[in-house]
Parts: C-alpha cells; sequence; structure tokens
C-alpha cells in the first residue's frame, strides 16, 4: 500500500496544475496511465480563451455572455463567471511558467477569432496550443521534481469511497501488473474526457473514461452525460481532428454531386456557421445519400481553390494530416470529413471549488474532479472551443487550493485493504478466466458503431432504443469475452479489456440521459424533438447506479444568474 | 488485395528465454497506418502484441519504433510506404532496454531530459500581471524547437548514445536550446557552460540520424549546431570542443589544411599534462604502425585563398546571439531569425 496526503488521478493540464498548487505543502503523487507529455491535453490546436483584449475592446462580461449563450443556457453561471474572470490571470501565470505564445506587433500574446466568440479571444501558440501548455506544466512539474511523485504508467481501477468518505484508489502498475493501494487524504480525478466509445472521434485512445466510471461505480452520480459535441471536420474514418482554420481560410465544403451545401442550411455564414449546425448539415446530407465515396458516408473539404501556395502557408498541418494519415493530396483532391465525437460536457459533478457531489445536494467528503472528466458545468450543452483548456487550467489551480486546505484539515481513513485488492483482482480475474469466447475487439467495433450512428450528431427515439438494446447486449456478451493474454507485465490486453468495459458501461448512461431528454438543446440533437424547451429541460440530469447495476435518472436545477435564457441564433 | 508480412520483434522477459521475431500476414489496404495495421493484428491475430499508443494523431510521442532500421512514429506513416517486397520488420526503438515486444524502458530518456535544467528560469518580472513581452520573431526562434513531442525517436537512432549512454542526447540538448534562446531566461549563458562540459554539445559527431528520424520541426542536429555557434560567440572556450574548434581554424587559417600532431595537443590543453600523457600511446601506436601524420607540418600552396575565405566568412554567420553574458538575458540578432524561417 502506497500512501500520500494527496493524490491525483491524472497528468494532464488539470492534473498537472492542480499538483503545482499543493506540491511542497503536501506530500503529493500522480498517478497516470500515460507519461504526463502524452496526455490529451497535447492534442489541442486552437487556442485558449481570456479576454486579454490584446486584439479588440474584448471583456470578461462578453466572455462570460457567449459562454452562457454557447451552452445553450444550461451551464451554471456562477461557474461560468469563475472561468471568464480567472482567464486573463491564468493566461498570464502560463506566459510567466515559460509557455511560448503567438505574439502582436505590440510584443503581447495574439489572440485569433474563434466559433461563437465575439471577439478575438483564443490565445495561441502556432497551431498546437495545447501542447506548448502540457509540456510548460510537464516542464514545472519536472522543475518541482523533489516535491512531487509521479507514477507514470499506472493505471486506475478503482476508487473507494465509504461512508461518503473518499480514501484511495486502486491501480494497477501496468509494467509489471501489480495492483496497489494508493491511500490518501484527499483524491482529485482528472481523468480527461470519454469520447472513445465512439467509432468516428478526435479523442486519444487513452479517453475512455475511466475515472467517471469508477466514481460511478464507487457511487457518485454522473451528470449531463447525454451532452457530446461532434466537430464538424473530422479526418474520414480516423476521426483526426482538422481545424476550424480550414474553413476560416475559405475551403468549402461539398457533397457527392459537388455541390456547396451549406448555403442550404446556413446561407449567410455557409461553411463558417457554427460547429453544431455544420455537423448537422453534413450528417443530413450523408443521411440523405448525398455523400460522396464508395459507402456514401462522408462529405468533402474542397481547398483545390486556394491553391498550393496558401495550402502549404496557412494549412500546412492539415495539409499533412491528409497525406500522411489518408493519403490524400489536398492541393489535387477534395478531403474526405465526416462529423467527429470531440468533447465530453458531463462527467463528474463538482461545485465550484471542485469538490464532488454524492448526490442532487450533498459533497463527497475528500474527492474532487477537475477538467474534462468533470462537471461543473461550465459548458452546458455546447462547449465553445478554446474553453476546456481554460477549463482544465482555472479549475485545475481552483481544485489545488480548496485541497491544500482540506487535507491539512484530514486525517487518513482507513481502508481495507484485503477487501479492496480482492475486489480489483475478482475485476480481472473474471476477465481472464471467465472461458467465454467473445471477440473484444468486435464487441467494442459494434460499441463504436451504435454509439456514432444511432446516438451521434442526430437522435431520435427509435434508434436510441435501438442504441439501449444493442449496449444491453453486448454488456452481456462482454461477461465471456476472451482475454487470451494471461501474462502479468505490460499486459496491453487487460488494460482494453478493462477500458472496453467502462466504455460499456458509461454509454448506457449517455443514451439513458439521451433518450429521455426530450428537447434538442446544444449538442443534443433530436429529430423527434427538434425544439428546445426551457419550461421542461432546463435542468441537469443526474444519474445513479442502483445495487443492480441499471441506473436512474434524476434533474437538478440550472444555476442562473445574469442571463435569462433567450433563442441562440447566431 | 495485396498482402504484407509484418515481422515483428517479440520479447516478454517474463517468459521468453530470448527475443524472436514473429510473422503476421494481413492485407495491405489502401490509406492504412502502420499504427492501424498493428491494432488489426492485435484485433484479429495476436492480442499478446504490446506496443505504446496514445493520440493516435503524432503529437503524443507515445508510438515511437523501429521500422526497417529506423525510428519512426507508427501512426503518421502509411504502411504502404514501408512495405519491402511485401516485408516490413519493426522492432522497438534503441538505446533502451525492451520491457516488453516494442515498448522500452524509456527512463533513462526522461532521466536525461531532467539534466539540463528543462524548464524557464526567469528573470524578475517588471509587472507580475502581464505577460512578459516577446516579439514575434523572438517566438519565432523557439517555434521550431517547441515542437519536440519527447517521442525518443531521435535517442533511439543516435549514433553516439549506442556507444556512450551518459551522451545527453539529441532532445536533451535541443531541450536545452529551447531556453537558451527563449528571450526570457535568465541562465543562457549558465546554460551554454553546462552543455560545453563532457557529454554535451562537442560530443555529438554531427551524423545527422536524429534530424533525418525526427518527425517534427525540432531537428535536433541543427539545433546543436546552433548551440554550438552560441558557445563560440559567447566565448566559453574552457573545454576540449570548444579548443577543437578554435585549433582547427587555427591550422586551417594558418596553413591551408589541419596540423594534426597541434589539434589534439590543444583540443584538451597544452597545460593539461595527464590528458596530454593521455594521448601518447595512443600517438606511438600510430606511430608504429606508420600511420602518424608528418612531423613538419607544411602549408598549402594557395593559402593565400584559403585565408581570404576565413577573412569573409566572419562577415556571415547565421545566428549571432549577441552579448550573452553572465546572468543576462540573451538577446538574438532579430535579422538572422527570418533567414532561418526561410
Ligand atoms: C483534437 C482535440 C483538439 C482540441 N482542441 C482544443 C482547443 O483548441 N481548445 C480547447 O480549449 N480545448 C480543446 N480540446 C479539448 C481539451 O484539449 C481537453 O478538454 C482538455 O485538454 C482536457 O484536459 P484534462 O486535463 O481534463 O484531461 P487530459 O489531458 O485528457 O488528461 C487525462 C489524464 O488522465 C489520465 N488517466 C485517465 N484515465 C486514467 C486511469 N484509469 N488511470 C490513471 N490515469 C488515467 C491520463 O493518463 C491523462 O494523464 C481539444 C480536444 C481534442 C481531442
Ligand atoms: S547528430 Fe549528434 S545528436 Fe544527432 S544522432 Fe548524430 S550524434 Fe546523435
Ligand atoms: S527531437 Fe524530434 S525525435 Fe527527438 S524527441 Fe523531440 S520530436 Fe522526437
Ligand atoms: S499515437 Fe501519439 S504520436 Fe503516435
Amino acid at each position: 500500500m502506497y500512501s500520500h496526503d494527496v493524490v491525483i488521478v491524472g497528468s494532464g493540464l488539470a492534473g498537472l496544475r492542480a499538483a503545482l498548487e499543493m506540491a511542497g505543502h503536501l506530500d503529493v503523487a500522480i498517478i497516470s496511465k500515460v507519461y504526463p507529455s502524452r496526455s490529451h491535453s497535447g492534442a489541442a490546436q486552437g487556442g485558449v480563451a481570456a479576454a486579454l483584449s490584446n486584439m479588440d475592446g474584448d471583456s470578461v462580461e462578453a466572455h462570460t455572455y457567449d459562454t452562457v449563450k454557447g451552452a445553450d443556457f444550461i451551464g451554471d453561471q456562477d461557474a461560468i463567471e469563475i472561468l471568464c474572470s480567472d482567464a486573463p490571470r491564468t493566461i498570464i501565470e502560463l506566459e510567466h511558467y515559460g509557455c511560448a505564445f503567438s505574439r502582436t506587433d505590440e510584443n503581447k500574446i495574439a489572440q485569433r477569432a474563434f466559433g461563437g466568440h465575439s471577439f478575438k479571444r483564443a490565445c495561441y501558440s502556432a497551431d498546437r496550443t495545447g501542447h506548448a501548455l502540457l509540456h510548460t506544466l510537464f516542464e514545472q512539474s519536472m522543475k518541482r521534481g523533489a516535491e512531487l511523485q509521479i507514477y507514470s504508467e499506472w493505471y486506475v481501477t478503482r476508487l473507494i469511497i465509504e461512508d461518503g468518505i473518499c480514501r484511495g484508489v486502486v491501480a494497477l502498475d501496468i509494467k509489471t501488473g501489480k495492483l496497489e493501494i494508493f491511500h490518501a487524504k484527499t483524491i482529485l480525478f482528472a481523468t480527461g474526457g470519454y469520447g472513445r466509445a465512439f467509432k468516428i472521434t478526435s479523442n486519444a485512445y487513452a479517453n475512455t473514461g475511466d475515472g467517471i466510471t469508477a466514481a460511478y461505480k464507487a457511487g457518485i452520480p454522473l451528470q449531463d452525460m447525454e451532452f457530446v459535441q461532434y466537430h464538424p471536420t473530422g479526418l474520414y474514418e480516423h476521426g483526426i481532428l482538422l481545424s476550424e482554420a480550414a474553413r476560416g481560410e475559405g475551403g468549402y465544403l461539398i457533397n457527392s454531386d459537388g455541390d456547396r451545401f451549406m448555403s442550404k442550411y446556413a446561407p449567410t455564414k455557409m461553411e463558417l456557421g457554427p460547429r453544431d449546425i455544420v455537423s448537422r448539415s453534413e450528417q443530413t446530407e450523408i443521411n440523405e445519400g448525398r455523400g460522396a465515396g464508395p459507402k456514401k458516408d462522408y462529405v468533402l473539404l474542397d481547398l483545390r481553390h486556394l491553391g498550393k501556395a496558401k495550402i502549404m502557408e496557412r494549412l500546412p498541418q492539415i495539409y499533412h494530416l491528409a497525406k500522411d494519415f489518408i493519403d490524400v493530396d489536398a492541393i489535387k483532391d477534395p478531403v474526405p470529413i465526416q462529423p467527429t465525437a470531440h468533447y465530453s460536457m458531463g462527467g463528474i459533478p463538482a461545485d465550484n471549488d471542485c469538490q464532488v457531489f454524492l448526490n442532487e445536494t450533498e459533497l463527497c467528503k475528500g474527492f474532487f474532479a477537475a477538467g474534462e472528466c468533470s462537471c461543473i458545468s461550465v459548458h452546458g450543452a455546447n462547449r465553445l472551443g478554446t474553453n476546456s483548456l481554460l477549463e482544465a487550467l482555472v479549475f485545475g489551480r481552483r481544485a489545488g487550493k480548496k485541497m491544500l486546505h482540506a487535507t491539512n484539515e484530514m486525517k487518513f481513513s482507513p481502508v481495507n485493504e484485503k477487501k479492496e485488492i480482492s475486489a480489483a483482482k475478482l475485476e480481472i480475474d473474471k476477465l481472464l478466466y471467465n472461458k467465454g469466447s467473445e471477440h473484444l475487439a468486435s464487441i467494442r467495433e459494434e460499441l463504436q458503431e451504435t454509439m456514432t450512428y444511432k446516438v451521434g450528431v442526430y437522435r431520435n427515439a427509435n434508434d436510441m432504443e435501438q442504441a439501449q438494446q444493442k449496449v444491453n447486449e453486448l454488456k452481456d456478451r462482454f461477461t465471456r469475452v476472451k482475454v487470451s493474454e494471461k501474462g502479468k507485465n505490460f499486459n496491453v490486453n487487460i488494460q482494453e479489456a478493462l477500458e472496453l468495459s467502462h466504455m460499456l458501461e458509461y454509454s448506457e448512461l449517455i443514451v439513458a440521459g439521451a433518450k429521455a431528454r426530450k428537447e434538442s438543446r446544444g449538442a443534443h440533437s433530436r429529430d423527434d424533438y427538434p425544439n428546445r424547451d426551457d419550461e421542461n429541460w432546463m435542468k441537469h440530469t443526474l444519474v445513479f447506479r442502483q445495487p443492480d447495476g441499471s441506473c436512474e435518472l434524476k434533474y437538478k436545477p440550472v444555476r442562473v444568474t445574469r442571463f435569462e435564457p433567450e433563442e441562440r441564433t447566431y | 488485395m495485396e498482402k504484407v508480412t509484418l515481422k515483428i520483434f517479440r520479447y516478454d522477459p517474463g517468459k521468453d528465454s530470448q527475443p524472436y521475431y514473429q510473422n503476421y500476414i494481413m492485407e495491405l489496404e489502401p490509406g492504412i497506418t502502420l499504427l492501424n495495421g498493428l491494432n488489426k493484428v492485435r484485433a484479429t491475430q495476436d492480442a499478446s502484441l504490446a506496443y505504446r499508443m496514445s493520440c493516435g494523431s503524432a503529437i503524443c510521442g507515445s508510438c515511437a519504433m523501429k521500422v526497417n532500421g529506423h525510428a519512426l512514429l507508427a501512426c503518421k506513416t502509411q504502411l504502404c510506404d514501408l512495405a519491402k517486397n511485401g516485408l516490413v520488420q519493426i522492432d522497438p526503438i534503441g538505446n533502451m532496454e525492451v520491457i516488453k515486444d516494442l515498448v522500452v524502458d524509456l527512463e533513462p530518456f526522461w532521466a536525461s531530459l531532467r539534466k539540463v535544467r528543462p524548464y524557464l528560469v526567469p528573470d524578475t518580472l517588471d509587472n507580475p500581471e502581464l505577460e512578459r513581452k516577446q516579439t514575434q520573431k523572438q517566438f519565432l526562434l523557439i517555434d521550431d524547437v517547441t515542437t519536440c513531442i519527447l517521442c525518443a525517436s531521435c535517442y533511439s537512432d543516435c549514433n553516439v548514445l549506442e556507444v556512450d549512454n551518459e551522451f545527453f542526447g539529441p532532445a536533451t540538448l535541443a531541450k536545452a536550446h529551447r531556453f537558451i534562446y527563449d528571450s526570457r531566461d535568465a541562465k543562457a549563458y549558465d546554460r551554454l557552460e553546462q552543455i560545453t562540459e563532457l557529454y554535451g554539445v562537442w560530443d555529438c559527431t554531427h551524423c545527422g540520424e536524429c534530424s533525418t528520424r525526427c518527425p517534427t520541426e525540432t531537428k535536433p542536429m541543427a539545433r546543436i549546431e546552433e548551440i554550438r555557434q552560441a558557445v563560440m560567440e559567447a566565448e566559453i572556450t574552457n573545454n576540449n570542443g570548444a579548443r577543437h574548434v578554435l585549433g582547427f581554424r587555427e591550422t586551417v587559417s594558418k596553413s591551408g589544411r589541419l596540423n594534426e600532431n597541434y589539434l589534439p595537443a590543444r583540443s584538451v590543453g597544452f597545460f593539461n599534462i595527464p590528458a596530454l600523457l593521455g594521448l601518447l600511446p595512443v600517438g606511438i601506436r600510430m606511430f608504429v604502425k606508420g600511420k602518424n601524420p608528418p612531423l613538419i607540418h607544411k602549408s598549402i600552396e594557395k593559402v593565400k585563398e584559403v585565408k581570404s575565405i576565413f577573412s569573409r566568412l566572419k562577415k556571415y554567420r547565421k545566428i549571432k546571439p549577441q552579448h550573452i553574458t553572465k546572468g543576462d538575458i540573451n538577446r538574438l540578432d532579430e535579422d538572422s531569425i527570418s533567414e532561418r524561417k526561410v
């Protein structure tokens, strides 16, 4: 058994930022299933939002309003105010840590425009902002190396909560296959998003929602799981993100007939309409048979008219992604694309100091959540681009501050080591020795297809009913899954089985939440209920695990401070 | 459909007495990446095969492996570009111990990185509430080197690391460069001093492997070259590497060719008796084998032309850091940056 004052699970922006806040004051450990610099925060390209007003007359007020509106009025406004007013300080802090930012003529941090933001608000480091931020915090963690213990390539399988008090986690040392308990006074989950349950996704292989599932299984409800954002320009079949810049620089979206179909859906803004509308338009084209390719399942991003010089100068990354990953030369041919699952708005419910809720009102003692795995909720039904790097940084720090305080006032609560280890071991043994012959990769593939095609950009009661049945069937088949590799060290086979079990568990909750929510709001779009329904649905979903493993839905009100709901038009 | 054979290095120290290769035959789908190929193998043929991956989009640095002898990122490489006569050989990256199959112990790589204070050491701030000023040109100076994704491809294929694991290695030197050339760092001079010591920039043989293998714009060898120039500009010459460069220049600029008797002594320092004695055995062996250079060093005929080249060269230096002095924030010659960017 390892023992630390504080255990942080996750070494992305949220986890690292929280750790820096406490290092030197408490005995802090970070557990991460990948090395810190491999965390998915590094994949973010576009930017991080803050009303620095380096380019124009931006204000915290405007940022707040844009975020509330972007969230389709289901974000909690007090949390959004914290997010936006702390943003400028956060960016300056990262600059002081050494993050390299692109600069203006006045030698200040440069900012660019981004969908849904009414000013030039996105601070950026060329086209790899997340990478620059993540490596900066990784550097700082090396600076504080003596004060921080990082357990890289350890996989957390269980969260230990008893009597409303969080006591530790059980983790698997991937290198040796050994299970260990990490005993702590306080625990922070900063485990990232859950987009891997979808076939077409921009998320890393690691984004399998382990943290949220462990919390859920330990008795914590999950909030707003039905809200999953789809980005309009995912590289066909891979889902890899092609940045919004492709359209910003004048790229066309065309269907199999070569028509610029956006003229039907957003005649004035055309390709530059908001993300959800463009994604839905693409999906409509595909659904109505105007998709391109042999399977008619994608549309095309046409850059040819921009010419070689402009493509290579302004959109080099897009050119290389298309070339390297699907062998398409964007100068000569249009690039196959499709909407891609991109961001998880839902997650572990927490208050503005990242303390996790046990139910609608009570807090769980010693348990905190920050970053994409949390639902605080600053993004409501639809996250604005560049707001989530910000969230991870702002709330990572807030979690650290609160935990510093809370940990000092807490004792270690006892953990039944034997019981916890054998429960974790049983879970793994069930995978190893169930004598079944169900094929792991097929279950995963069928789940991902179901989620993308039945619970994707457009949803309706009928599709979701099928999805629910399918997920149940897959969960049943999973009890007989075959894990052929029994070895101890670096057993990727066990890890992928555990990850799949998590994806199955939370996919059921996405479907349940989405099926119940009989309206269209933000990223949740139903063709059988095409309108937003504030009267009945301006509330957060909370899903609770029942003793028999089934789920129960409850709801909790949205916190409105300044902005009353209005129609969301752009 | 065309077939391809993946010949993959397998080794599980817990089970196997020694490593072996296993062949997997699969269809060569058009447009498939190596990583997706491996994922297919895992999904349909052999779930025990171990390798690392995360982002799938060439940004996290997890999936470096050796393919047909050279390190690359599996997720950004087309399988069809790799197949030679229908065969692709895949090994773990080099210069590190194998944990299992294609997974190596990266600890030496991280440990090397930690040696060079891999974080900004700033000056005191004028105003803690504002960002520090930096020009776009100054940003561009570290733009390339900050693309490093710490994939260790360079570390894997570095020839010096193969024989000397104390060498800082390409990625670590690139990390040092990142701060030496950051206008906000206050320790450029100290950093330069540190990496001119043993195992630092002068130990690189300039083979170019690291830059060829690097999947990003970091291109370590070019950065090492820049650091060396900065070291000379800053006149940190009390070390073998710098003395070697100066000695090289001295003899060639004087006589038009290398004085091979003079140079080794010049490099270790004329008053460094122990090191000079250390050179003796090599000298004697060379003498015995008849490989010693002529004892009397003569100038070449057209030595004048060589001299004029040297005097002209002085005017054209590429990256010229201006006064890097002790404790001072380095300022760089901005005109040189645009040169590098094109
Ligand atoms: C392609 C792409 C582009 C994006 N672009 C932008 C953008 O331009 N602007 C913006 O604001 N946002 C962007 N986002 C979203 C943003 O990157 C993420 O929301 C944010 O980085 C999440 O940070 P995090 O710290 O919460 O989690 P992550 O960085 O995902 O880190 C999660 C951590 O948890 C660890 N972990 C997970 N499970 C376990 C387990 N079981 N055991 C141990 N450790 C575990 C992982 O190892 C990892 O260290 C983008 C997202 C994607 C996918
Ligand atoms: S150029 Fe230098 S650092 Fe790079 S691989 Fe060769 S010896 Fe190593
Ligand atoms: S320098 Fe290049 S090859 Fe080396 S770790 Fe960085 S990105 Fe990889
Ligand atoms: S999987 Fe991330 S770089 Fe290849």
